[in-house]
């Protein structure tokens, strides 16, 4: 059983109400001779949603494998709920799983099952005495949660696009009601209309369900719109968390080139004119906008 | 869908539980206490929805957890009964409402046809799949033997690195298992041979028996099953997974044809193979018969070798010559062409690969029989 900073066991039925949720400390992974992390130190607070961003290869995929239980660490520990994963054995019931939903990148859904099957597999798995009845209903409600329409429940992955895809594999990390949400680059591969789709819906679902969101996301748009904090991966290590705002103020050389570099800057003055756009009403906004669209349009 | 009024904390309790209570004129309230998750309510959730009418509130001020299961069951309840909710808490209002509009009929599995309209259907399936199957084939043969043309008036587009290496798999490294399956049948031939000649006396037939039915029968027979299970097997899975991942539009996108770089190295590997791998089965198997010659008929080891070359006729060597390369381009032909079929999802890899092995084994033995019926016709017996 899982337990809160005060040592106190966690109730089976009980929600964690402690403040950390996963609490990462001197992490060390190395494959080989690569180090990919060193002294990684990493605390998400209880309903937020974590951005963690990083260049290629600074091991962002490797510290949420570590984090789930799927990659044991060199050294170090990792707390999720209060309750130590890494001296666990991979396979073992360490009474954290039904308390998170994973989204892997590709989805990773059973190709065998349909959409539907899929999100009953974790509900069977852990409560086999809900009746068949109901387990259709919450498959089937699940489902339209994410976004997905209904027909899609009865649907093979094979049949189902990227995005709905996405969307398929959210469903069943949410079949269990967790706590805890770890996301895996979500909006890769999506179309701009169907990445901001998942972003609101990630927010909807967090504030709804009362989530902890961990994410990693390449998408500047998604740390911009939805994370609560941002981490950042680089030299083997989380070199800070915290807004994008303050995290922009930083004098990292990478820091820097990711949120100010053009790209970044796109993100900044997308989310500048959305703002902007609430405040129609106020004359001076009004102006605002129209002078940006209109310096837009000369660029174009 | 459902009315919500707001709320009232209450104490807790380990178990979801409920109580109907008779409320002010007449209507009855159904009070839910206790957590309402996903991990509880699958002990109350059939005894609820069993409940006789009519309910004209459920209360959910009762409850100390709800999550989106819990908020099922209270909605669907509420709206079963055309009840209104009262006592919901903040998050239990957020959930409520967020539930709003999933409500659906649709099937969850794939639909399915009532049986006497499936069966049928999936013997038309069957009937249309061979006809398929067969064009299919015949089109990748098709496709094969164009690609083999190119490839003679381009040899410089051949692959001989992919070559040498599956000449390695399937070859060299079924060496040892060949070898031990065939000295093994050896053994089994000699010793259950002699037991029955010599009822006649005969023992020293041993080593016709042994020379004769290994080089001409099972040593390329038993290797080609060897062969369709190790290599065949594996051309199917590795073919289906390139297919399922895409690396074999890659391929074709860039250029490449999957025929010329995947099938031809594969198929010609097991074409140059079995000969070789079949004679080596067939002297190991002697050998293995030479040794149960010297331990139990009194026959030296070899002794036995050197009356195989006088008992054996050479013709005997050339019809297992013969056949070897055709089992292996069976093997191969049907190891690649199923692979190649996979479509959709991971279970099409498992169903190929298997009904490469199946037809494989099943076309190499019917070939056999009618080999044995042409040798023996043109005077080869």
């Amino acid at each position: 059983m899982a337990e809160d900073e005060t040592g106190r066991q966690l109730g089976r039925h009980e929600r964690y109400r402690g403040d950390y949720p996963i609490v990462v400390e001197g992490l060390k992974n190395q494959f080989g001779e690569q180090v990919v992390h060193e002294n990684l130190d990493l605390k998400v607070r209880r309903g937020e949603i974590l951005g963690v961003v990083g260049g290629s290869g600074t091991g962002k995929s490797v510290l949420m494998r570590s984090i789930i239980g799927l990659q044991t660490p060199t050294e170090g520990d990792i707390k999720v709920f209060g309750r130590s994963i890494t001296k666990a054995d991979p396979d073992a019931e360490i009474g954290v799983r039904n308390r998170w939903g994973v989204l892997f990148q590709g989805g990773a859904l059973f190709s065998t099952l349909t959409v539907g099957e899929n999100v009953q597999v974790p509900l069977k798995q852990f409560y086999p005495e809900i009746r068949p009845e109901l387990l259709e209903e919450i498959a089937r409600f699940k489902t339209v949660l994410s976004g997905l329409p209904e027909e899609a429940a009865s649907k093979f992955p094979s049949e189902l696009s990227g995005g709905m895809k996405k969307r398929a594999g959210l469903a069943r990390a949410l079949a269990l009601d967790p706590e805890l949400l770890f996301l895996d680059e979500p909006t890769a591969g999506l179309d701009p209309i169907g990445a901001a789709a998942f972003d609101r819906l990630t927010r909807e679902l967090k504030e709804t369900l009362g989530l902890t969101v961990f994410l990693i996301t390449h998408d500047l748009d998604t740390l911009h719109e939805i994370c609560d904090r941002v981490a950042v991966l680089a030299d083997k290590r989380v070199i800070a968390v915290d807004t994008v705002p303050n995290l922009m103020q930083l004098d990292h050389p990478w820091i820097q080139e990711y949120f100010n570099g053009p790209r970044g800057r796109a993100a900044l003055t997308a989310q500048a004119l959305d703002e902007l756009r609430r405040h129609m009403d106020n004359p001076i906004a009004a102006h605002a906008v129209k002078a940006l669209d209109n310096s837009h349009d000369k660029r174009a | 869908m459902c009315r919500i009024s707001p709320h009232s904390f209450a104490p807790m309790s380990g178990l979801a539980q409920y109580e109907l209570q008779q409320g002010d004129g007449g209507a009855s309230v159904l009070a839910l206490s206790g957590p309402y998750l996903v991990s509880t309510v699958g002990a109350v959730d059939a005894e609820l929805r069993a409940l006789e009418g009519p309910i004209a509130k459920v209360d959910l001020s009762g409850l100390s957890e709800i999550d989106t299961v819990g908020a099922w069951i209270a909605c669907s309840l509420a709206t079963e009964h055309e009840a209104e909710i009262v006592g919901a808490s903040d998050r239990a209002t957020r959930l409520i409402s967020a539930l709003d509009g999933t409500r659906g009929e649709e099937e969850i599995a794939a639909p399915r046809l009532p049986v006497w309209e499936r069966v049928p259907a999936a013997m038309g399936e069957k009937v249309f799949g061979a006809r398929r199957g067969v064009i299919g084939v015949i089109g990748f043969l098709g496709a094969l033997i164009a690609a083999t043309g190119t490839l003679i008036r381009h040899p410089r587009r051949f692959r001989w690195l992919a070559l040498v290496r599956q000449l390695e798999l399937v070859g060299v490294s079924a060496l040892p298992i060949v070898g031990l399956m065939s000295f093994l049948i050896g053994i089994v031939i000699a010793q259950q041979g002699a037991v029955q000649l010599a009822q006649f006396g005969a023992e020293t037939l041993t080593v016709n028996l042994v020379g004769r039915i290994t080089l001409r029968e099972l040593g390329v027979l038993m290797t080609a099953i060897m062969v369709a299970g190790r290599s065949g097997s594996a051309f199917a899975a590795q073919l289906g997974t390139m297919k399922l991942t895409e690396e074999v539009d890659a391929m074709r996108t860039i250029g490449i044809a999957p025929m010329e770089a995947l099938v031809i190295p594969r198929i010609l590997a097991a074409v140059l193979m079995m000969p070789l791998l079949g004679f080596y089965a067939s002297g190991v198997a002697i050998i293995g018969g030479a040794v149960i010659g010297d331990v139990m008929l009194g026959i030296p080891f070899w002794t036995f070798l050197a009356r195989i070359q006088d008992v054996v006729p050479i013709y005997d060597l050339w019809v297992g010559l013969i056949k070897a390369p055709v089992f292996g381009l069976i093997v191969a032909l049907a190891g690649c062409y199923h692979g190649m079929q996979v479509e959709g999802n991971s279970e099409q890899v498992g169903l190929r690969t298997t009904m490469a092995v199946v037809s494989a084994i099943f076309a190499v033995i019917v070939i056999d029989a009618f080999f044995a019926v042409f040798f023996t016709e043109i005077g080869w017996g």
